[in-house]
């Protein structure tokens, strides 16, 4: 299959009802890995790292779950085609800019993406909108054994899965959980929280990773260690904590309806009316918004299928999204004039909010 | 008496006892009045135990200091720069590097979980063949024929059985260190 197929085709991300639940936006596990015998990629000659891609591509080329997938060389991959694939979570930033051996290997429902030689030879991943780990671990279990019979995986008894970087060793694994937690943000609660996480040995950080910001008040909470636990001991002590996470929002929700429903149903009022009407739209002023209507959804203030809508223009609200769509380039003037057209057109249809619902009679 | 003890930086009679749990596992440091001022230990906002340990127990790695990775070249100096190791085989190599780090980062410093036994499995057979392989060139050399025959039907099994795919390994998982 071609990158540009797969990208126009529909993904897990963008055209999945995702959401049972509310408030998780989507699932991720990570594995790195690493094959025996082999510098790691950022200490390797050039000759070595491309026979790695080489040996790699070929083994997950070959792997059932994979078939028929988007197997490339990222020197082979546009600017643009990076930076979309990068909004879509599926490569990170640092594979983007990797010059030499760097690939790239993506199923066609977009759930399953590997790196090639990013910070380790392998970086597998499993992307599940909703809040799924165990669906995630066990496809991303069962396309690591089968790898595992085709690659020499370093390993070793103690450390476990040897890696570039002493903090994945072990699992090797990082799950993580993308949340959408606006009542924690609005009633300023997020500090605490961050702090109550840390404590139990998770990590919360922005949209895209470590130093992104929480636009649109999502944030990703994941294990920060990997060593001495199974990988299931991990997902089920993570899986509590994203789970009290989520009470703690829902709580906040309330409180906040409790508190001052007018105010909170001003600031979803005025997104649904910017996003109706408006002109020019920067991606942050976007996210912010979309937050806000997604929030509406789930006060039910919106009909339910809204929110295939909003969670898919989280994504196609994005720069690269946004200059993917015009066919031609833009400056960020024009972009943030064509983002708005397009939600501005994407919303001409959306019933105004029913705040009926939450009246005091 | 209780001053007996020495400092564990530079071995004079220690004055400053100190006693902190890190990761559910305590730690003593026994320091002199000078080490101890050194170290800000006095500065209860900016002195941590488990830095001081860290440090302490990084020592040894000068002595290993202009040491580096058969393997890949790699340095110890390289792992400041870079935060990253070269190679698989330099867990090995810097073994005592490698160890006091985990206490800090991780939660155990025991692999639990996943084990790629397929992976394992054909590694030790490809060993088992070169060995083998060897051991039969040593036979010949030396005219032991008995031998010989013996290992080579040996080194035919071995053949065979990396030929073959290894079962697969869903479900298993190493023995955990402790229950």
């Amino acid at each position: 299959m071609k990158i540009a197929a797969l990208l126009a085709s529909p993904s897990e991300l963008t055209d999945t009802a995702s959401s049972k639940c509310a408030v998780v936006l989507m699932t991720r596990i990570r594995l790195a890995r690493n094959l025996a015998g082999h510098s790691f990629p950022g200490w390797c000659k050039e000759a070595q790292r491309e026979a790695v891609l080489e040996r790699c591509r070929e083994a997950l080329g070959a792997a059932a779950p994979m078939k028929r997938s988007v197997n490339v060389p990222v020197s082979e991959l546009t600017e643009l085609q990076k930076q979309i694939l990068v909004e879509r979570h599926l490569i990170s930033r640092e594979l983007s800019g990797s010059k030499h051996g760097g690939g790239l290997v993506i199923n066609r429902d977009q759930t399953c993406s590997v790196m090639i030689n990013e910070e380790d030879h392998l970086r597998i991943q499993v992307l599940r909108a909703g809040f799924q780990l165990k669906k995630a671990w066990s496809q991303i279990d069962s396309l690591d054994t089968e790898l595992e019979g085709r690659l020499d995986y370093a390993f070793d008894p103690a450390l476990g899965y040897l890696t570039a970087c002493p903090t994945n060793l072990g699992t090797g694994m990082r799950a993580s959980a993308m949340m959408h937690l606006p009542a924690l943000v609005i009633s300023s609660q997020m500090e605490k929280v961050v702090r109550a996480v840390n404590q139990l040995g998770m990590v919360v950080r922005g949209l895209f990773g470590e130093g992104s910001d929480a636009s649109g008040s999502i944030f990703q909470i994941s294990n920060q260690t990997t060593l001495g636990e199974s990988e299931e001991a991990i997902l089920k002590r993570l899986g509590s904590v994203l789970q009290s996470i989520i009470e703690h929002e829902l709580n906040a929700r309330e409180k906040l309806l409790e508190a001052d429903a007018p105010k909170l149903f001003d600031k979803i009022g005025r997104a649904y009316g910017i996003l109706q009407n408006c002109h020019q739209l920067s991606s942050s002023e976007a996210m912010n918004l979309l937050s806000l209507l997604r929030l509406g959804i789930d006060l039910g203030l919106f009909p339910e299928p809204t929110r295939a809508l909003t969670d898919r223009l989280f994504i196609e609200a994005q720069p690269g999204h946004v200059q993917a769509a015009a066919r031609h380039e833009l400056d960020s003037g024009q972009r943030d004039a064509l983002r708005a057209d397009n939600i501005r057109t994407e919303f001409a249809s959306i019933a105004r909010p029913d705040f009926s619902l939450h009246q005091k009679p | 008496m209780a001053s007996s003890l020495k400092c564990d930086l530079c071995g004079k009679s220690a004055t400053v006892h100190l006693t902190q749990i890190v990761n559910g596992k305590m730690h003593k440091v026994d320091l002199c009045e000078a080490c101890a001022q050194a170290k800000g230990v006095t500065d209860p906002g900016g002195f941590s135990l488990a830095d001081l340990l860290l440090k302490a127990s990084l020592n040894p790695e000068e002595t290993i200091q202009g040491s580096e990775c058969p393997t890949c070249g790699f340095k110890p100096s390289d792992f400041k720069k870079l935060g990253r190791f070269g190679c698989p085989q330099c867990y090995r190599t810097f073994e005592g590097m490698v160890t006091p780090m985990l206490d800090n980062m991780h939660k155990g410093t025991r692999h639990v979980g996943k084990v790629p036994h397929q992976a394992i499995e054909r590694r030790s057979l490809l060993e088992r063949v070169t060995e083998l392989e060897g051991a039969l060139a040593d036979a010949i050399k030396t005219e032991r024929y008995e031998d010989a025959a013996r290992v080579r039907d040996e080194l035919v099994q071995a053949r065979l059985a990396i030929s073959k795919p290894v079962g697969p390994s869903t479900g298993t998982r190493a023995t955990p260190a402790r229950s």
